[in-house]
């Protein structure tokens, strides 16, 4: 008796271990340190600037441990990843980061995070930009899910040295001025794409679509994709249909180097100098810097866009309600958005701050980028970032205009004629915004 | 105990002892129920990381279910007639079928050749052996990284090799069927070398008798690989076709990653190489977020493996019924 009772025992001690072995994969994850120091991770795309701001405040916060993650990766790869950990209720970081796209998704849903107007954000609301504190807010205004990081001022890169070969000016004052509009860039383009450098004039028909689509929507309606009652318009809005005209000329006059935008080719072609002008929201100057290395430092410059002013992009850092340490989450969250944090982050990898504290502070408007020949970036972008005027976002902004962009790159590659293009953006664009 | 003991029907088989106690009735009982407590992990395993997923997603897939939503209303099979009628899902059906095709049948056709190669008297057998394996070590990611930057328009070694020999270059990318090829490529380059062990194998298995009775009657390499090899390998052909359809229908690393840049999820622009488990996410995640359409994907992909798989096992009866004859000598 005794001697087989052991072996079941023994074989349902090993159906136990097996179940066990299931749920302690899911189940051993508690960060919280024994030794009463707290642990915050903070989740990010691409390049927030927020090192130094980490070492400060952790010498001042000797509890207080910070770790990032995400750092220079891919928003279309962090967006995914961020649903997932907020639609699981476990994983996301204590303060994260969110781009204003998604912003939109998420307002949708706002039981995610921690409303911080309940943990005095109200007293805050001087320290941005009005339009950039009401995106952070959901639509009743009640919940306020994320405090606004930067905004996406826009001016025009340039490579100082492909503008030499051509025979064009390279001085960002008279490079301004030759292209007051978006046809006059057209012309430009034309003459620099003449001289056969080996490089085409812009990297990509999507990246300069979204700049003039923001810049038209702004100075017009106010909205781009979707009307602010969130009715699909892409097929009726001029705005839209204006940006997707301009950009087939700038297809049709065979401008682009037709680089996807992000793509290891678009990478690439940064490091070997295949284009001359890139559309440049702020925080794109720290990307250009990424991909085209140390050897290109110097060899761009910064000039006004043309048309006028526009915003594209900029993001809000929101806690999650699923984080364990809500309190000193909130607290860092607010410092890092405060103008002290938006000025830190700027001087290090040049996001545009969305506090008007920090955009009038000298520390901003005297800064200069050696990457960009010294441009006055301060200047440059700072200047115009008062005036900023925003774009309403529907709810399926994201999916909407993804369909759009991958229109204007089938005319882009030659796979469809521009009127094809605007027929597959509005029918697609119908279908991905009922799903 | 004891009663039940006595009561046991006279038409039990003999006990052995002639003073049956619980050890032998426990023992019996033992015999009988603890098979299946060992092989009990597997099922429970299966259970929760096998039939619960699948339950699930048939659940999710029957709600209008928004990733981040709190609240998601049942919808019945809405979402297995919208996908039906969806012309994206159908094109990134083809495009899983196409890739599977152009990949499997040169994929096995070169296993066959590099397993005959093997199976030779060479030097270093067993270096050789194990270099086939190689490819199949690395990191899909980082193959299909690599091979990515291989197949670029403008600045990959293809191209630039193409250019060489007078052919222009070939938009990898943009082009569905060059798409197809180039990760094909991928997968051949992972998957050849796996395949050739395995048929290596079963090549070993074949009596030498055969080969020396038909080299006495004349039968040259060719004719010998065609007439005994191939026909003898039949049945593990037909298993490395049926794991190739398992893996190939759900191909997703490498597509994606031959992609790369904003919603590389899609497969370009016109959707060129987006495979069916591409279409699943692209909807359940960015930038749909829609679950439950995502989840009935999962279930037509699901189908669409166990159709195919039945193909192959009528063909596995078929073919393999042939092979046992020609066997049986």
């Amino acid at each position: 008796m005794f001697t087989f009772t052991r072996r079941r025992l023994a074989a349902v001690a090993l159906v136990a271990a097996t179940a066990l072995l299931g749920t302690t994969g899911c189940g051993g994850d508690d960060e919280s340190a024994a030794d009463g120091q707290v642990t915050l991770t903070v989740d990010v795309f691409g390049q927030f600037g927020y090192a130094d701001l980490y070492q400060e405040y952790m010498a001042s916060h000797p509890g207080v441990k910070i770790v990032e993650r995400g750092t220079g990766s891919n928003l279309d790869e962090y967006s995914p990843k961020l649903t997932q950990w907020l639609a699981a209720g476990k994983g996301a970081g204590d303060v994260v980061a969110i781009e204003e796209g998604l912003l939109v998704e998420y307002k949708a849903n706002p039981q995610n995070f921690v409303n911080l107007l309940d943990h005095g954000a109200a007293d805050l609301k001087g320290n941005f930009l009005d339009w950039k504190w009401n995106q952070g807010l959901t639509a009743d205004g009640k919940q306020l899910i994320g405090l606004g990081t930067d905004v996406g001022g826009m001016a025009m890169c340039y490579r100082t040295d492909l503008f030499a070969k051509a025979g064009l000016p390279t001085d960002r004052e008279a490079v301004s001025k030759l292209w007051p509009t978006w046809p006059d860039y057209v012309k430009v383009g034309e003459q620099f794409t003449a001289k056969k450098t080996g490089a085409a004039f812009l990297d990509a028909a999507t990246n300069t679509f979204n700049t003039i689509l923001l810049q038209t929507a702004g100075n017009t309606s106010g909205y781009s994709y979707y009307d602010t009652d969130n009715k699909l318009v892409v097929g009726s809005n001029p705005a839209v249909r204006q940006a997707y005209d301009t950009t087939m000329d700038i297809i049709d006059s065979g401008l682009s180097g037709k680089y996807g935008s992000w793509s290891e080719e678009w990478v690439s072609a940064f490091k070997q100098s295949k284009f001359a002008t890139i559309a440049c929201p702020a925080w794109m100057t720290g990307v250009i810097e990424g991909n085209a290395g140390p050897a290109a430092k110097g060899k761009w410059d910064i000039a006004r866009i043309p048309g006028d002013g526009g915003n594209w992009g900029g993001s809000f850092l929101a806690v999650p309600k699923q984080s364990k340490h809500q309190a000193e989450a909130i607290e860092l969250a607010k410092f890092l958005t405060s103008a002290k944090g938006h000025i830190g982050a700027f001087k290090l990898k040049g996001p545009l701050p969305s506090s008007p504290q920090a955009l009038a502070d000298p520390a901003i408007l005297d800064s200069k980028n050696s990457y960009f020949s010294e441009a006055p970036v301060g200047k440059i972008f700072a200047e115009g970032a008062k005036n900023l005027k925003p774009v309403y976002m529907g709810p399926k902004n994201q999916a909407v205009r993804t369909e759009v962009e991958n229109a204007v790159r089938t005319v882009e590659l030659g796979k469809r004629s521009p009127q094809q293009g605007w027929t597959d953006a509005v029918a697609n664009a119908e279908k991905a915004a009922a799903k | 105990m004891a009663v039940h003991l006595d009561a046991r029907p006279p038409v039990a088989p003999a006990p052995r002892s002639t003073r049956p106690d619980r050890g032998t009735r426990l023992s019996r009982l033992d015999t009988k129920y603890s098979p299946y407590l060992y092989i009990a992990p597997f099922f429970l395993l299966f259970g929760v990381f096998g039939a619960y997923p699948l339950g699930y997603t048939f659940w999710v897939s029957l709600h209008d279910w928004d990733l981040l939503g709190a609240e998601h209303p049942f919808i019945g099979f809405d979402n297995y007639s919208q996908l039906l009628a969806d012309p994206d899902f159908w094109h990134s059906v083809v495009n899983t079928l196409g890739i599977f095709v152009i990949s499997t049948v040169p994929q096995l056709l070169a296993a066959l050749w590099l397993a005959n190669l093997l199976n030779r008297q060479l030097r270093a057998r067993t270096g050789w052996r194990m270099a086939v394996l190689v490819p199949n070590v690395t990191s899909t990611a980082a193959v299909a990284i690599v091979f990515a930057v291989l197949f670029g328009r403008e600045f990959g070694m293809i191209n630039w090799l193409l250019d060489h020999v007078g052919v222009s270059a070939i938009d990898w990318k943009a082009n569905r069927f060059a798409a197809w090829v180039a990760i094909s490529t991928m997968v051949d380059w992972r998957w050849t070398g796996y395949n050739a062990l395995i048929f290596l194998a079963a090549m070993q298995a074949i009596p030498r008798d055969l080969y020396e009775s038909a080299a006495i009657d004349g039968a040259g390499r060719a004719r010998q690989f065609w007439s005994i090899t191939v026909p003898l390998l039949k049945p593990t052909i037909i298993f490395a076709v049926i794991i190739s359809t398992i893996g190939g229908l759900q191909l997703f690393t490498e597509p994606r990653m031959f992609n790369s840049g904003t919603n590389a999820i899609r497969g370009g622009p016109l959707r060129e190489s987006q495979t069916v488990t591409m279409y699943m996410f692209e909807n359940a995640f960015a930038p749909h977020y829609n679950f439950g359409y995502g989840s009935a994907i999962a279930w037509l992909l699901f189908a669409l493996i166990a159709v195919v798989a039945a193909i192959n096992v009528l063909l596995l009866r078929r073919l393999g019924g042939g092979s046992r004859k020609e066997v049986s000598r």
